[in-house]
């Protein structure tokens, strides 16, 4: 069991390490950030004074820290969809993976968190303080809200590359997944609420969203780091994080052993 | 006599010049047909891209499910402004938005390949390729700006379609410019390509907001440097008579060639720039 956990914290160190070596595209990616950061305070903080100053519990102060807190977690969650796993999938190259002693599912996992954690430190954090320090945001005073904070972020990490890993293993039975992939990168991103919060959307497209494990990657972490709905709001989000987790990893394992029988490795 | 061997050199520069232009034309129309061969996969292509049109419309709705105006802009107004961007941007991705892909041809070396041929380089990886699928955005856009036009209260004359010509012509103009701009700086930036996202991607963002809503920054950078606040906002702003923010009077929608103009000089001299750094593959 300690060796089983030691090679799949490898496995996320290794990932870790490989996103450190491209510190041009967490700089590239920083200012991306930031440049869409500031747009977003332009339009939604118009917006909240265009309400009165108060629009369904966020004032300016809340928007920014919602702002900068998910303009700083896009670069570690993937919205886009796109993984290296599924291009294996696509040539074949996946047939290499199954021979190594790991689970497929969880090794993938593993060395995509470690990816996402690194770009915390040039990206996450960089676009929080610049943020802090050009526009004001609102942090919570208790630490209730860091210690289920960091739970929060860490799950929604984990939702994410076990969502995205979906895509990829649905490869074994549609071969192409680019259709897959661009609905999983609309609807990720603005059922996600990376556009706009999603207390902001009509009530039906709120039912709509939380149906999806979408909000679980990036709304609920930020919702919790900002402790805006309270302590106990904050850990009904977790919890549905958990939720989620428990329902997409679940589904990845069972796709990867049906999909395992479908594999069909062609040439020689 | 004069004017007959006048006429004689125009005709002859004519043919010289469709002669010039055969090779990008056969190569755009073997892209185009290539995209069309496989049927299911075009129309999902054209059905993903129809899509990502109306998520970015959506985004603007969900704002105006709370709010009535937003920076002086009610949503049929709004709708005239996203619908003039969207159009502008989405006909210019389809023709210049492959220059994103430089940074792989960069990195495989395979660029070199280009300077075998005697036409200009950027020329050439222009009219590589063409994206049909980004027709089915352009559409949402056109329909945007339709409802936008038929509803926010515009007052038709010569005046309006001039505008509206003017606006989606420079617009188109000053989108494509900035691929330009952005792939003359990916010589230097390869693994950052992503910088140049906030002015391309990000830029396309501002164009479709009201610039009333920007600080002063964002007017410096969004207003005049990228100048995106004349792709749509400030043409449409002067079609509806509108008066305009701090630093963008209403007049300043008929200035919009000059942003375009503004834009492709400064994309070409960074294209210039970079190809100039460029030091070969090494293949």
């Amino acid at each position: 069991m300690r060796a089983t956990a030691r090679v799949y914290w490898r496995l996320l160190v290794a990932g870790f390490r490989r996103q450190s070596a491209y510190r041009l595209a967490a700089l590239g990616g920083l200012v991306a950030n930031l440049t869409f950061g500031l747009l977003k305070v332009a339009v939604l903080f118009a917006t909240v004074r265009a309400a009165g100053g108060e629009l369904r519990g966020y004032d300016t102060a809340s928007m920014s820290t919602y702002i900068w807190l998910s303009q700083g977690l896009l670069g570690s969650v993937n919205l886009t969809g796109r993984t290296d796993l599924m291009l294996r999938v696509k040539d074949g190259q996946v047939a290499v993976d199954f021979l190594r002693p790991v689970d497929l599912q969880a090794a993938t996992i593993a060395t995509e968190a470690g990816g996402s954690l690194f770009a915390l430190i040039p990206r996450g954090l960089p676009s929080v303080l610049l943020g802090a320090v050009t526009v004001g945001i609102q942090l919570p005073t208790s630490p209730v809200f860091y210690l289920l904070g960091v739970a929060s972020l860490l799950l929604g990490i984990v939702v994410s590359s076990a969502t995205v890993y979906l895509i990829a293993v649905a490869g074994f039975w549609l071969v192409e997944t680019r259709g897959l992939q661009i609905s999983y990168m609309l609807a990720s991103g603005f059922l996600g609420g990376l556009y706009v919060p999603i207390t902001l959307f009509p009530h039906w497209l709120q039912i709509v969203a939380a149906a999806t494990p979408f909000p679980s990657i990036m709304m609920y972490p930020v919702d919790v780091m900002s402790g805006l709905g309270g302590v106990r709001g904050a850990a009904d989000l977790v919890l549905a994080q958990l939720a989620w987790l428990a329902g997409v990893a679940a589904t990845g394992q069972l796709l990867t052993r049906a999909g395992r029988k479908r594999l069909e490795v062609q040439g020689g | 006599m004069a004017s007959a061997s006048t006429f004689d050199k125009g005709a002859v520069q004519a043919t010289g010049l469709r002669e010039r232009l055969r090779p990008y034309r056969a190569v755009l129309a073997s892209r185009a047909r290539s995209q069309r061969a496989y049927r299911t996969s075009f129309a999902l292509d054209l059905g993903s891209s129809l899509l990502v049109g109306l998520v970015e419309l959506a985004e603007v709705w969900v704002i105006f499910s709370n709010v009535t105006a937003l920076g002086g802009m009610h949503f049929n107004q709004i709708l005239l402004v996203f619908g003039m961007a969207d159009l502008a941007f989405s006909l210019a991705d389809l023709s210049f938005g492959h220059l994103d892909t430089l940074p792989d041809f960069l990195r495989a070396g395979t660029l070199d390949a280009f300077y075998l041929r005697p036409q200009p380089i950027l020329l050439q990886l222009i009219t590589s390729d063409i994206s049909l699928r980004r027709l089915a955005r352009a559409a949402v856009g056109a329909a945007a700006m339709g409802i936008g036009l038929a509803t926010a209260g515009v007052s038709w004359g010569p005046r309006t379609v001039a505008l509206l010509v003017i606006g989606l012509a420079s617009g188109y103009a000053t989108f494509a410019a900035m691929f330009v701009w952005a792939a003359g700086l990916q010589f230097f930036l390869l693994d950052g390509a992503e910088m140049t996202n906030a002015f391309v991607y990000g830029g396309r963002y501002a164009a479709s907001q009201p610039a009333s809503v920007w600080s002063r920054p964002l007017k410096l950078i969004f207003g005049f440097f990228f100048p995106m606040a004349f792709t749509a906002y400030l043409p449409a702003v002067t079609m509806l008579g509108l008066p305009g923010p701090d630093w963008l009077p209403t007049w300043l929608g008929w200035c919009a060639p000059a942003a375009a103009v503004w834009s492709w000089v400064m994309g070409l001299l960074c294209w210039r720039w970079g190809l100039r750094h460029y030091q070969g593959g090494g293949g």
